[in-house]
């Protein structure tokens, strides 16, 4: 399920993400008419219409005959997880929800589905050793900052990896493939999220604090899951540049990026969907041209 | 056997019984029982006349049981019992009919249906009294020693508590030297006394007491039997060195060439491979570190072999066993730190220069890795700024441990004082929630800290930490302000969890001891009985029971002594007969039994049987009357009905069942 | 500042509503501040969040729906993830707005949005943002 962002202006991630599953012989379908998956989950106790968008996204995967729903969006996979975790835990709830939904057919019990990350595709189905067999190009001295942001992390019950603080699994994936992770105190440091609307100094504030460390650790790129966080990091950069002197800048890259790269698709990226143009640091490193 | 002559006590328990129920009623109707010899009343049973009235009814020959109605038997069962026995009569032959706690305080508003059911009460408690049999206790002799397992401060005074009443001690520990923790302590708050001072006479006054038989360097393998003769079979592990021999005159060490980072100083410096643990080592002897000593890695060196000069070095020494009997065991294995590596979102700061409060101690130490010299373990520089957190996995039910860990605002507060103490241009921290500091002049103590000390305490706890530039930001909150509050440390002292010793779920194991939902030694009760365990003979003290400082540890000590030297001076100790016994003659040896006993005082014997008589050999059930603790699992589960315990027999049950009907 | 405090203050028809729709023990924290520093948006909030459920444990709910600080939660979890009494704040920030909100209130609308903004933000942002805002 790709999500709103990705048709637009994450268009690389999705694109990269399909040509790389395609080299390594994993076919995706994408679901049809897929619906916004409702970010981000709601926590009154009983909103229940703020959990049809998840839940009738998961329907319509079961309706699809597909009990794997692959998101690449961090914000998909938590609101997704948490909703499928409430039906589950509460059956009371789970039969309002199907009640309202009249005009399809419903018996919907929650686990008919399961919600997968793209990083976990890579872990368990294809195997980290199994991809670096599939690529092509030497990563070099390219460093990165594995950035995690919340999503992907909180609440631990839906976590990919075990610790919500220090996770691995972003450096795990990499390392296998030759790409070093430096040591990036602000992984896992929020970057704002929605207040970019109308809070703009918060995402600027947080942006510059995670960019900075990145850059002050040795990172060439920073590397994320996200739409959301990608738009923060990468698009007040030069707002930031601007208002500090003597900031740097650092390229945002989402995490088939890179490897579409190493596996030598470069044309699956698009990189003027960039505020801050990564192609100079990836020729520097030798993964373009 | 029924005896037809039972008297019958109904006591008024003030209003208790006599405000509910019709006292007059409830005696005629029982002098009316067949077997019932007469029913007396008054008003408090178990005060002087009371007593004076039943002991009365004990040596006039009218009767041969005693049923008293009244409160619960849990109450003054032993006292009647004690009374009767003490009047010649057997006490076993008097039962408690419960009419308060089962009766009048539950059908406070029904007087009448009160005094008929306390009258069915009485009715069954005398067809049961009529069955009884009189029973004498078993007497067993008690070994008149002692056995501490763990030799740190509190099991080293129990030790001498004990020995000066005269009674000889194993003192037992696993490491090379008694000593446990407070041997790494620099200085004790709050009189910031040298530890070393005021510890080492304590440990030269245990190694050379007579009466203090030490079993360093040794495991407790197995332990059987029960209170007063206890068998433990203990393992003295090699060190591969004659300690009849070794005077620890230490030139093996000088002459060893493999370097071990020392455990004893948190790994911040180095020991030999053939060393004694710490200098002040009780007793004074080397062991060798099999793991990193080169003759046993390689098969090369043994310098340590060619320099000692009295030929103590032994490579070819193997482990031993020692069987001891004893009649007490004390539990004091203490404490460990809980693991900084546990706390997952500090994780991202840690580097040499985090450490916990026992590494500090060693940093402080004046014998220590840095002779007492504050230094940063990564680079050596001196500390400017250093900052102290309290409640590291303590008062943290979702994530870690629950209970607060007594001893850590105290030693914060010492350490934050030491370090100002010797490093006067620096400043310290000191994260914290609240300051517990109840005991004698440790609020006067604190607030030295941060008043002369100026040590700056910020309410509110570390969210996260991280490295930059060498330093360590400390990410946390005054919640007192309303600010969150960044600093940017040269060294970071966690104020880690206290946990039981590791390893003690094993001793908790052999013991048959239980712990307590964290994993303490869990006392028989929590106010009145601490240092008790409800396994008789067994006693625990110190921080393995929780946490605490050690002027509680020492006291906690003399009270385990206590009641150690209490069970020792006894010539023997009665068990109460109320126990199970076999029907060899029902018994099919199913062994059901054996299988539900959880004190293990069932097994299954052979019987020769005599063939010539067709009586075929064959195994039985046998119980050990000293062990059976009379709960009655074998004989519920015992299917053909061989099984029964003595006075609690099936024909009584039914007797009494029967009488409501 | 001076508070009264009484068992109507206390036990008021709000405080319950924040308690009924969070789902949270209120009364288990215990201030320890681990949440608010943690959080990502601190140096923007007028008023601690710690100090937002210190004023909901006393019944003042009031003060804390005037607060900027239960607007500028990003819903990140980091407090949530790091409470050691498992008390889930997230969701009692939620609460705090959602009293506002359901008295009809946008506290964002889709026309306070500069049309350049609504150019380059991302759909993602803007449909977490309006139901995080917007009743």
């Amino acid at each position: 399920m790709p999500g709103c962002t990705l048709k637009t202006k994450a268009r690389n991630f999705e694109t990269t993400t399909l040509g790389l599953l395609e080299a390594l012989d994993v076919r995706v379908h994408e679901l049809p008419d897929w619906y916004c998956c409702g970010t981000t989950y709601s926590l009154a106790s009983d909103n229940l219409i703020m959990h049809l968008g998840p839940i009738r996204t998961l329907l319509k995967a079961k309706e699809a005959g597909r009990p794997e729903l692959l998101v690449l969006c961090a914000m998909c996979y938590n609101t997704l997880r948490r909703a499928q975790a409430l039906v589950l835990a509460d059956p009371e709830k789970r039969d309002k929800i199907n009640a309202f939904m009249y005009d399809e057919e419903v018996d919907f019990q929650g686990g008919e589905v399961r919600v997968v990350h793209l990083l976990e595709l890579l872990k368990e189905r294809v195997g980290f050793e199994a991809l670096r067999d599939r690529l092509v190009r030497q990563a070099g001295e390219l460093k990165i900052a594995p950035y995690y942001g919340c999503m992907l992390l909180r609440p631990r019950e839906i976590a990919i990896d075990p610790s919500s603080e220090d996770p691995s699994i972003m450096e795990e994936l990499f390392g296998a493939c030759g790409v070093q992770s430096v040591y990036f105190p602000f992984k896992t440091e929020c970057c704002g999220s929605y207040q970019t609307v109308n809070e703009k100094p918060i995402v600027v504030s947080r942006a510059r604090a995670i960019a900075a460390s990145a850059v002050k650790n040795g990172a060439d790129l920073i590397v994320t899951s996200c739409p959301l966080c990608h738009f923060n990091l990468d698009f007040y950069q030069k707002q930031i540049q601007e208002a500090t002197p003597g900031f740097r800048t650092i390229p945002v890259l989402y995490i088939s990026q890179i490897l579409a790269l190493l596996a030598g698709q470069e044309e699956a990226n698009d990189f003027s969907l960039h505020a801050v143009d990564p192609r100079p640091v990836l020729r520097e490193r030798g993964l373009l041209g | 056997m029924a005896k037809n002559r039972i008297g019958v006590f109904v006591c008024h328990c003030g209003i208790n019984i006599a405000g509910v129920a019709d006292i007059e009623a409830i005696k005629a109707s029982v002098a009316g029982i067949p077997g019932v010899a007469f029913a007396k009343d008054y008003q408090y049973m178990c005060s002087e006349p009371g007593q004076d009235l039943f002991r009365e009814a004990c040596t006039s020959g009218e009767v041969d049981g005693i049923v008293v109605a009244s409160c619960s038997p849990r109450l003054h069962e032993t006292t009647f019992r004690r009374t009767a026995g003490e009047a010649g009569f057997n006490p076993y032959r008097v039962e408690i009919a419960n009419i308060r706690e089962q009766c009048t305080w539950v059908h406070a508003g029904n007087g009448e249906e009160a005094t008929r059911k306390a009258v069915d009460i009485i009715r069954s408690v005398v067809e049961r009294a009529r069955r009884d049999e009189p029973l004498t206790e078993a007497t067993i002799p008690v070994t008149k020693k002692a056995l501490v397992i763990g030799a740190g401060i509190s099991g080293m005074m129990t030790a001498l508590g004990i020995t000066g009443a005269g009674y000889p001690v194993y003192l037992l520990d696993r490491e090379p030297s008694i000593g446990g923790h407070m041997a790494q302590l620099s200085e004790t708050f709050p009189t910031l006394d040298c530890a070393q001072c005021i510890f080492t006479p304590r440990m030269v006054e245990v190694g050379q007491n007579r009466d203090i038989a030490l079993r360093t360097y040794c495991e407790v393998e197995e332990i059987s039997g029960y209170v007063g003769n206890f068998k433990v079979r203990i393992r003295h592990k090699a060190p591969y060195v004659d300690w009849s021999k070794c005077t620890g005159c230490g030139m093996c060490t000088e002459k060893c060439p493999t370097k071990v980072k020392s455990e004893f100083n948190m790994l911040l410096d180095e020991r030999k491979a053939v060393y004694t643990p710490f200098p002040q080592a009780v007793p004074n002897k080397v062991i060798i570190d099999r793991e990193h000593c080169l003759y046993f890695q390689k098969g090369r060196c043994k310098a340590c072999q060619k320099t000692c000069p009295l030929g103590a070095i032994d490579f070819e020494q193997e482990d031993w066993f020692e069987e001891l009997e004893v009649g007490a065991i004390v539990v004091a294995t203490g404490y460990d730190l809980y693991g900084k590596e546990n706390i997952e979102e500090y994780r991202l700061g840690y580097s040499e220069d985090v450490v916990d409060g026992i590494t500090f101690e060693r940093l402080l130490s004046a014998s220590g890795p840095t002779q007492g010299k504050i230094l940063r373990p990564s680079d050596g520089k001196v500390p400017e700024d250093i900052v102290f957190i309290a409640c590291v996995g303590s008062r943290d039910p979702e994530n870690h441990f629950p209970y607060c860990s007594r001893i850590c605002c105290m030693y914060t507060a010492k350490h934050a004082m030491l370090y100002k103490h010797r490093v006067p241009q620096g400043q310290a921290y000191v994260f914290y929630m609240d300051v517990r500091s109840g005991g004698k002049s440790y609020e006067e103590f604190v607030q030295r800290a941060v008043e002369e000390d100026e040590v700056m305490y910020i309410r509110g706890r570390v969210s996260r930490m991280y490295r930059d530039d060498g330093k360590i930001v400390v990410v946390g909150a005054d919640t007192l302000s309303g600010a969150t509050v960044e600093v940017r440390a040269d060294m970071v002292v966690l104020a880690m969890a206290m946990r039981p010793s590791r390893g003690v779920e094993e001793i908790v194991r052999k013991l048959k001891i239980q712990t307590d939902p964290n994993g303490f030694l869990a006392e028989a009760h929590p106010k009145l009985r601490p240092v008790e365990t409800l396994s008789q003979g067994i006693y625990i003290t110190g921080c393995a029971q929780a946490p605490k400082d050690v002027p509680d540890t020492v006291s906690q000590s003399g009270a385990a002594a206590a009641k150690v030297i209490e069970l020792l001076s006894k010539e023997q100790l009665t068990r109460e007969p109320i126990v199970a016994y076999v029907d060899e003659d029902i018994c099919s040896g199913c062994g059901q039994c054996e299988g539900q006993c959880t004190f293990d005082a069932i097994e299954l014997v052979d019987r020769r049987g005599n063939p010539a008589m067709g009586i075929p050999a064959r195994r039985v059930a046998a119980v050990n009357e000293i062990l059976c603790q009379g709960c009655g699992a074998c004989v519920v589960t015992c299917p053909s009905g061989a099984m029964s315990q003595k006075n609690f027999r099936m024909e009584q049950v039914y007797s009494m069942i029967e009488s409501f009907v | 500042m001076r508070i009264e405090l009484s068992r109507q203050a206390l036990l008021s028809e709000l405080r319950e509503q924040v308690k009924d729709l969070s789902e949270q023990n209120l009364l288990a924290c215990y201030q320890c501040g681990k949440c608010s520093a943690g959080c990502p948006s601190i140096e923007a909030m007028d008023v601690m969040p710690s100090q937002i459920i210190r004023w909901v444990q006393l019944g003042q709910i009031e003060k804390a729906l005037q607060t900027k600080t239960i607007w500028l939660c990003a819903a990140c979890q980091t407090c949530k993830v790091r409470c050691p009494r498992g008390v889930d704040l997230a969701r009692i920030m939620e609460a705090l707005r959602q009293l506002v909100l359901r008295d009809n209130v946008d506290y964002m609308h889709p026309n306070r949005i500069p049309a350049e903004d609504l150019e380059e933000l991302p759909q993602i942002a803007l449909i977490a943002n309006f139901r995080k805002m917007t009743p």
